[in-house]
């Protein structure tokens, strides 16, 4: 203790000091194995990079409009799968249960069944479908204590049946409701583009800033003002610069429009809010939780239904994508994909540690591999490979990050 | 310390049992205010199981617990710390990925009225307990706990039960896994909240610290309470063998049994 405490007192007197502290700082954190977004950012570059000399049209405006239409689905239903990840669970029914979503949907809205229902009601309920799926089978893993593997491993063949079963005769459902089709096929126009790009950089910057005032009024350290407008101008530079792309193609898909929203939302709760807190307390120490009088059962359940939830807007943002639903709803690589976003965005398998953007980083990381290699003309082997490899880097990070951090803990 | 009135916490003829294994075999104990008492006994003879069981962890099969002389029933840790009852676990209650104010406050968290947190008033306010606890070597409160040494978790752990208003503060062997210097911090900090008027329960198999803070201390063996003894009328010699072999008068009560 006594040979540490020249460095301790170093570090309290570094703390508010310059960005040569603060870069110190992150840098030792770094060593420690808390990697941050280094990797996802590397990555980002690293594959646009690649495909960029592959086949130039993959950095085009008219390409990142398709990227955000393509990644939207798995995206989204990654954020669900953070949620569940942070509890140190898993959840592989999202896949069919997405695919439920789109049957519900698409039913709905069929004209001449009889429940022709407009297109939000329907989209309403197709959302309510997964999440009381979600409730409950986080209820059987809560409440009686089946290892969420098993239940939601049960889970993805019961909703693969019951879709084969829906759908058995016709095979395929099409899709005319107008407003159905609008969530993944709407553009904005280039003025509501532009509102989208300001209301969202004002709101990070009322959201920093009303931190930052209560930090100061309370007296404590409020970190370097410079970091702090920096993080507001890079957040709100990319937003502006994302719209300027699709303004530039036909416009800001309104898909994207959502996955802002459903990211933004996912990490307020996640980050803001004593529901999100406990989330984090359940995964990290569930018995600690218990003990400070959380109620544990119900926050795996709240967390399931999260999970169903965004897995029923992912499917309905597929469904639209598609004009229909067939036998393949929810199947193929939705599974992985999805949990793999969540994983490549940094969130540990092992619970507690990652935060919601990394669904939307994750996402992007997929979408972009899925999008660049269609673009060069690789095969689906191809497709396959290059993602798990990335998934497995991923998942090596995080194992290695926590091996550091528990050496660097004692 | 007044004799007369009642005990702030009592347990009558408290049994617990884990399948076969008879933790806690109709035990009395009490605390009052004001008093530091000592919960000793050897391995597996029922103390954390008893502390368990006023927390609220562990629902008792049999027996009354009153609080300030009332019957009351504690079915979990919400219910207890509703009372004023902290405890300090043995196994430290606390989670490894978040820092040392979201402990602080973990499941009693500050929010506005849509339980947004206010992340300013709790990070004021755990700064400043650490401080009156002259807990001065954790750097940052923003740091995760598992960034610190077994000392600075058990000093979290300890500063997050008093941090709240409370009557009793039960601490499981707090300073087992703590140096010289942590330990006798650790142990002026009980004998404060003592002197400060509340009810403090220590349980620890150095008869040398029981000594140093306790007023009164209570013996448990193989789940039975076997004697309370008063510091100031007994020795370490007595204790020691009150908890290998029992006294008389409990040895018998086994015979009878
Ligand atoms: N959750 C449990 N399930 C089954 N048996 C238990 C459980 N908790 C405690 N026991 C048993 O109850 C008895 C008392 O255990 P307890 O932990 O209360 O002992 P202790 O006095 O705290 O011992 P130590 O000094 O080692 O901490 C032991 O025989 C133990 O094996
Ligand atoms: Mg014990």
């Amino acid at each position: 203790m006594s040979t540490a405490a020249p460095v301790e007192v170093q570090a309290a007197a570094a703390e508010d000091a310059g960005l040569a502290a603060i870069f110190r700082g992150r840098w030792e954190a770094f060593k420690g194995g808390d990697v941050g977004s280094l990797p996802v950012v590397v990555g980002i570059v690293a594959i646009t990079l690649f495909f960029y000399f592959k086949q130039s049209i993959f950095v085009s405006s008219v390409n990142f409009t398709n990227l955000i239409g393509q990644m939207a689905g798995v995206t989204v239903i990654a954020v669900g799968v953070v949620f569940v990840l942070l509890i140190g669970e898993i959840d592989l029914s999202i896949g069919f249960v997405s695919g439920i979503a789109g049957v519900v949907v698409a039913e709905l809205q069929l004209p001449g069944s009889g429940h022709q229902w407009p297109g939000l009601v329907a989209i309403a309920c197709a959302i309510a479908a997964g999440a009381a799926i979600g409730a409950l089978q986080g209820s059987i893993v809560a409440i009686v204590g089946v290892p969420s593997f098993v239940v939601t491993l049960a889970g993805l063949l019961i909703w693969q049946g019951v879709i084969l079963k829906d759908l058995g005769t016709q095979g395929v459902i099409g899709i005319q409701d107008k407003q159905i089709n609008d969530v993944a096929n709407y553009v904005l126009t280039k003025n509501w583009g532009w509102a989208v790009a300001i209301v969202f950089t004002a709101g990070l910057a009322a959201a920093i800033l009303g931190t930052w005032l209560s930090r100061r009024r309370a007296g404590l350290p409020t970190g370097n003002p410079i970091l702090t407008v920096a993080r507001i101008v890079f957040y709100g530079g990319l937003a502006f610069a994302a719209v300027h792309v699709c303004n530039h193609a036909r416009g800001v898909p309104l898909v994207g429009l959502i996955i802002l929203f459903v990211v933004v939302l996912g990490a307020y709760v996640a980050g803001r809010t004593t529901f999100g807190r406990h989330v984090y307390a359940v995964g990290g120490n569930a018995e600690a939780a218990r003990r400070a009088g959380i109620n544990v059962k119900l926050i795996r359940i709240l967390v399931f239904m999260i999970s169903g939830g965004m897995a029923g807007l992912g499917g309905v943002i597929l469904a639209s994508r598609l004009n229909s639903v067939d036998l393949t709803a929810g199947g193929g690589t939705l599974l992985l994909d999805s949990i793999s976003a969540a994983v490549i965005g940094g969130v540990s398998l092992f619970g507690g540690r990652g935060r919601v953007s990394g669904a939307l980083f994750g996402g992007l990381i997929i979408g972009m591999v899925s999008n660049g290699i269609d673009l060069v003309g690789y095969t689906d082997a191809v497709k396959f490979i290059t993602t798990g490899l990335i998934l497995l880097a991923a998942v090596t990070l995080d194992t290695v990050a926590r091996r550091r951090q528990a050496a660097a803990g004692r | 310390m007044n004799a007369t009135s009642p005990p702030t916490l009592e347990l009558r003829d408290v049994s617990k049992s884990f399948g076969s294994v008879e933790a806690l075999r109709e035990v009395d104990f009490e605390v009052r205010d004001g008093e530091v008492m000592a919960l000793v006994g050897d391995n597996g003879a029922g103390k954390s199981t008893l502390i368990k069981c006023v927390a609220g962890i562990y629902s008792i099969d049999s027996g009354q617990v009153f609080f300030e002389g009332n019957p009351v029933t504690i079915h979990g840790p919400k219910d207890a710390a509703k009372l004023g009852i902290e405890v300090v676990y043995q196994d430290l209650a606390l989670c490894d990925n978040l820092d040392v104010v979201q402990n602080m406050y973990l499941g009693r968290e500050e929010h506005d009225p849509i339980f947004r947190l206010r992340e300013a008033p709790m990070e004021q306010r755990t700064t400043d307990t650490l401080k009156s606890l002259s807990v001065t070597t954790i750097r940052s409160v923003r740091q995760p706990v598992a960034t610190l040494s077994g000392g600075q978790r058990q000093s979290v752990a300890v500063a997050r039960a008093v941090m709240w208003n409370n009557r009793v503060v039960f601490l499981d062997e707090p300073t087992a896994a703590l140096g010289v210097a942590q330990t006798h911090q650790v142990l002026e900090l009980v004998k404060r909240l003592g002197e400060q008027g509340l009810a403090v329960v220590i349980v620890s198999h150095n008869l040398n610290d029981v000594f140093e803070v306790a007023n009164r201390i209570t013996v448990l063996r193989l789940g039975r309470n076997v004697g309370v003894y008063e510091r100031e009328k007994t020795n370490q010699q007595e204790i020691v063998q009150a908890i290998t072999a029992g006294t008389p008068a409990a040895a018998e009560a086994e015979v009878v049994a």
